[in-house]
């Protein structure tokens, strides 16, 4: 009997993984708390190019377009670079009624410091990004902000 | 009387319902970009009178429809742009009453009078590619700022990028009117005149 018993004592006490869960909700709460949600399902890629030069965006005061090539699931849409407002592909025209839109939402006082933020693939032609332009000076939209990602502009070329 | 005990509840599988959601946001969620070049544009104003301005205060940069980048009318390399641009605004080889008291560039008489009369005028065709273009835009926007760096820590012994992030910080105890006239003082030393003609059908 005594040599069944010595045995058991040489085993290892079991780990409590009680506070696994634990741990592993603060992770949760941590990334839930730390994301922020992207408000428009993209339906174009958007690789957004690098800069350095960057400034940080308020994104209470943020009016988004999208630019860039429909992406594969929506290839009936051609494969010419097209604008996204609000989760719709847009037309250069449908511009000036998405800037009225979006200002109607803001309260007065915050609209003449409102920022487009012009979200484009890095492969866009920029035949498209001045006909964006010329519609947003055509309709006093006048801040924009190039929204890059942060890192040496020399990232840019090297493919 | 007799007490019973609950049961345990077998926690064993709390941690992989856990890991499940915690995988389902780590996935459904993107991190949204919220930094950039920021940028003003001009406003849109019928028949604008012509503004003369001397060619030897204008900076020509151009880029084709093959991505090339053109400074002058040469091919130039990206790389080379801020060291041009630079060179350019801070030449100050004005005279009498242009003179550039704080620049610290050659005075070449063939370049610009003034950091205030510097123009830097950027043409890009409508094929270049955008990503090219942003390379540029913060390559010029870089000469700006390395300049203002350089009179912001002369006068103030600060940088300019601090005092800008100085500015929005909430938790900056210092003067901010003041903080706000000497960032506009600096921008007036070395105003960013960029000029941008509609894109060129080539």
């Amino acid at each position: 009997m005594s040599k069944f018993k010595n045995k058991k004592n040489n085993q290892l006490p079991e780990i409590s993984t009680s506070s696994l869960p634990d741990i592993v909700f603060m992770l949760l709460f941590f990334f839930m708390v730390a994301t922020v949600m992207r408000q428009n399902t993209l339906m174009i890629q958007n690789v957004l190019p690098y800069a350095d030069q960057v400034e940080k965006l308020d994104t209470k005061l943020v009016m988004n377009i999208y630019a860039g090539k429909p992406s594969s699931r929506y290839t009936d849409m051609g494969t010419e670079a097209r604008i996204q407002l609000n989760d719709k592909f847009a037309n250069i025209k449908d511009i000036k009624t998405f800037i009225l839109a979006e200002r109607t939402l803001k309260r007065p006082a915050e609209v003449p410091f409102l920022i487009t933020s012009l979200k484009v693939d890095k492969e866009t032609k920029m035949g498209l990004v001045g006909d964006i332009k010329k519609e947003l000076r055509a309709i006093q939209a006048l801040k924009i902000n190039y929204t890059t990602n942060t890192g040496q502009a020399k990232d840019n070329f090297n493919q | 009387m007799v007490r019973r005990l609950a049961p345990s509840v077998n926690a064993g599988s709390m941690a992989d319902i856990a890991f499940l959601l915690l995988i389902f946001f780590l996935v459904s969620t993107t991190i949204e970009t919220d930094y950039g070049i920021m940028r003003k544009l001009p406003p849109l104003i019928e028949d604008s009178p012509e503004v003369i301005i001397k060619k030897k205060n204008l900076f020509q940069v151009e880029l084709n429809q093959l991505n090339q980048l053109l400074v002058e009318g040469t091919l130039m390399d990206i790389r080379d742009l801020k060291k041009a641009a630079i060179e350019f605004l801070d030449n100050g080889g004005g005279a009498r009453d242009l003179t550039c008291s704080y620049c610290r560039g050659a005075k070449d008489i063939k370049s610009s009078d003034h950091p205030n009369k510097a123009v830097i005028s950027l043409v890009n065709s409508r094929e270049t590619n955008y990503e090219t273009y942003i390379a540029v835009q913060n390559k010029l926007v870089a000469a700006y700022t390395e300049l203002r760096n350089r009179e912001a820590e002369r006068l103030y012994g600060v940088s300019f990028v601090t005092m800008k992030k100085n500015l929005i910080d909430g938790r900056y105890g210092g003067d901010k009117p003041k903080l706000r006239e000497r960032i506009k003082k600096i921008q007036s030393m070395y105003p960013e005149k960029l000029s941008e003609a509609e894109p060129r059908n080539q």
